[in-house]
């Protein structure tokens, strides 16, 4: 088995997991799982550290760092403001 | 960081990357299973967030790895970016955010499929499948990129609300997409070629801007649900380029996720993924509208004073709250008048349609943001069997979700659009500015039954004057 067909089931089997996942989601959450899957998305910020940290000319580099700042941005700033989201759902009787 | 390791360890580091992988996806996955509770929503996010940690540390040591100060230069920049953005932003302003971080998303996928393509001084080399991906990583990525800050733009009035479009532009798109998957074809089989490279770029980022443009204002929410799966996509063909497990199945869950959640929002609005995306409707359209009854059109009003009377002895109260309610910055005074309410023995809920606000559950973030517990909060399908017990529905900054011509006026643009029932409950009051139509630019029936009453003017300033009046009763 190559290595793409072996990717290719991982992907397919990931879609699957990623459908049953959101399918049992009520309205209420919406709007912080799209911000918080859309953090999850910026996971390319691995394939930025790996294009970054090699050997590579100046092209590269420079796509790199750019790669990095943008994913990072998606990262921290999707999961804190998500995280911001959330703290404000309350329970009627919770604690402030 | 390979290289501060003993060899010892070194040889065993590829494969204990790989079961780390496997850790941090299992993170995301919990995670997102978390997500889906409003009592573990934030653990799930945590969860998430950590497994996004856990993966860029073992990163650190992958053995392609040989220097960080870029690496640091990067990471550093953007948390500051990403920290500012996240604190700042208001939360009315949500879906612009998201946009914009799905928008950086997107763009960052493209850009580490297009890195890794540099690397190589002679393209050749690089696998079929390889290129493929790549190309496909680059169309997806900044279209993804292009389309996002174009919602943003429509979304931030930058850019018209109205639907921009013009005869064939959906027939050039759809050309324009097959076009660059003929020529990501002839990149592969000939890379070598620069030209063939640039127009794919060049396409691709023009597709992202002339496919958001045709689309209305009111259907953004569901272009940024459908961008925020493309930037899934795109992730996990940067993950093929690379031959990185996370990548490929992180993007995945993201996609998947994402094209859900698009059709959810889809089938709340009663329209077909289709119709949004080559619709062109929505905006200050003044699409054909016909208000059927076109008799008497005479509505009447009421004040704070004589609204303070009729909620504080009703034994129910159900308030429907709507995007205008957002933007008069009138969440925190609602729930004022709710306390009150209830301190008199008067059951309050919230009756939420899924669409209220500017994305689906906005109106709840909303809502929360003002301390409202969300067990107040009900979904349509929840609360639509208790209007007919409602003494008194307020329905603020709201239109659209409470129209009756969803149900009875199969010409109106918005028929067949699930909607809250408030015409079956004993009395309605709309707050409203002015009679002015909605988002589908259509007239509403019931400001003019007998059973409702207008109270005319800022949100704010009314449920204030309301508020104020409660302590007289």
């Amino acid at each position: 088995m190559s290595i793409l067909i072996f990717s290719l089931f991982i992907f397919v089997l990931a879609c699957f997991i990623g459908f049953e996942l959101i399918s049992k989601v009520p309205p209420t959450l919406h709007t912080p799982l799209m911000s918080g899957a859309n953090a999850i998305s910026g996971i390319t910020i691995v394939g930025a550290l790996i294009v970054t940290g090699g050997e590579g000319g100046l092209l590269t580099q420079v796509l790199g760092v750019a790669a990095i700042i943008f994913a990072t941005i998606n990262v921290v700033g999707g999961f804190m403001v998500t995280d911001r989201m959330l703290e404000m759902f309350k329970k009627k009787g919770d604690d402030k | 960081m390979s290289q501060f390791l003993p060899d010892y360890i070194v040889t065993y580091l590829p494969d204990a990357i790989q079961l780390i992988y496997l850790i941090a996806t299992a993170f995301f996955i919990r995670g997102l299973k978390l997500l889906g509770s409003p009592a573990t929503a934030r653990k799930g996010n945590q969860l998430a967030a950590t497994g996004m940690l856990i993966g860029i540390i073992v990163t650190l040591f992958d053995q392609q790895i040989v220097s960080f100060e870029w690496i640091i230069v990067g990471v550093l920049t953007g948390s500051l970016i990403g920290i500012i953005l996240a604190k700042k932003v208001a939360m009315t302003a949500m879906p612009e955010l998201v946009a914009v971080f799905n928008g950086f998303g997107g763009g960052a996928s493209a850009l580490v499929a297009w890195g890794e393509l540099s690397k190589f001084a002679d393209p050749i080399v690089m696998e079929a499948s390889g290129l493929v991906t790549t190309g496909l990583s680059i169309f997806i990525g900044s279209l993804t990129l292009t389309g996002s800050f174009v919602a943003f733009g429509k979304l931030k009035g930058f850019i018209s609300g109205n639907a921009i479009t013009f005869p064939g532009l959906n027939f050039i798109n759809i050309a324009s997409m097959i076009g660059v998957v003929a020529l990501i074809g002839v990149f592969t089989y000939d890379p070598t070629n620069q030209t063939v490279f640039w127009i794919i770029l060049g396409l691709s980022l023009l597709i992202g801007i002339t496919s958001v443009i045709p689309i209305g204002g009111a259907d953004m929410p569901v272009v940024i649900s459908l961008l925020n799966s493309y930037s899934g996509l795109a992730a996990s063909m940067a993950g093929f380029v690379l031959g990185n497990n996370l990548l490929i199945v992180s993007g995945a869950l993201v996609g998947a996720a994402g094209l859900i959640l698009t059709q959810i929002m889809c089938k709340a609005m009663n329209r077909s993924l289709f119709n949004v995306v080559f619709g062109s409707f929505g905006g200050d359209s003044s699409s054909g509208q016909d208000s059927g009854s076109g008799g008497d059109k005479t509505v009447r009003e009421t004040s704070a004073t004589d609204l303070a009377i009729q909620v504080a002895y009703a034994s129910k109260v159900v308030i429907v709250p709507g995007y205008g309610l957002a933007v008069a910055q009138a969440q925190h005074i609602i729930k004022e008048v709710a306390t009150k309410l209830e301190e008199r023995g008067v059951q309050v809920k919230y009756g939420i349609h899924p669409v209220a606000g500017r994305m689906p559950g906005h109106m709840n973030v909303l809502l929360a943001e003002a301390d409202v517990p969300y067990d107040q909060l009900y979904d349509m399908d929840q609360i639509n069997p208790e209007f007919a017990s409602t003494d008194v529905v307020l329905v603020i900054g709201a239109n659209d979700v409470v129209n009756p011509m969803a149900k009875t006026s199969p010409g109106s643009p918005i028929y067949g659009m699930p909607i809250l029932n408030v015409d079956e409950a004993k009395r309605t009051i709309v707050f409203k500015r002015s009679l002015s139509f909605g988002y589908a630019g259509i007239d509403n029936p019931l400001f003019y039954t007998e059973k409702n009453q207008m109270f005319f003017g800022d949100a704010k300033k009314s449920l204030q004057a309301l508020n104020e009046a409660l302590n007289d009763v």
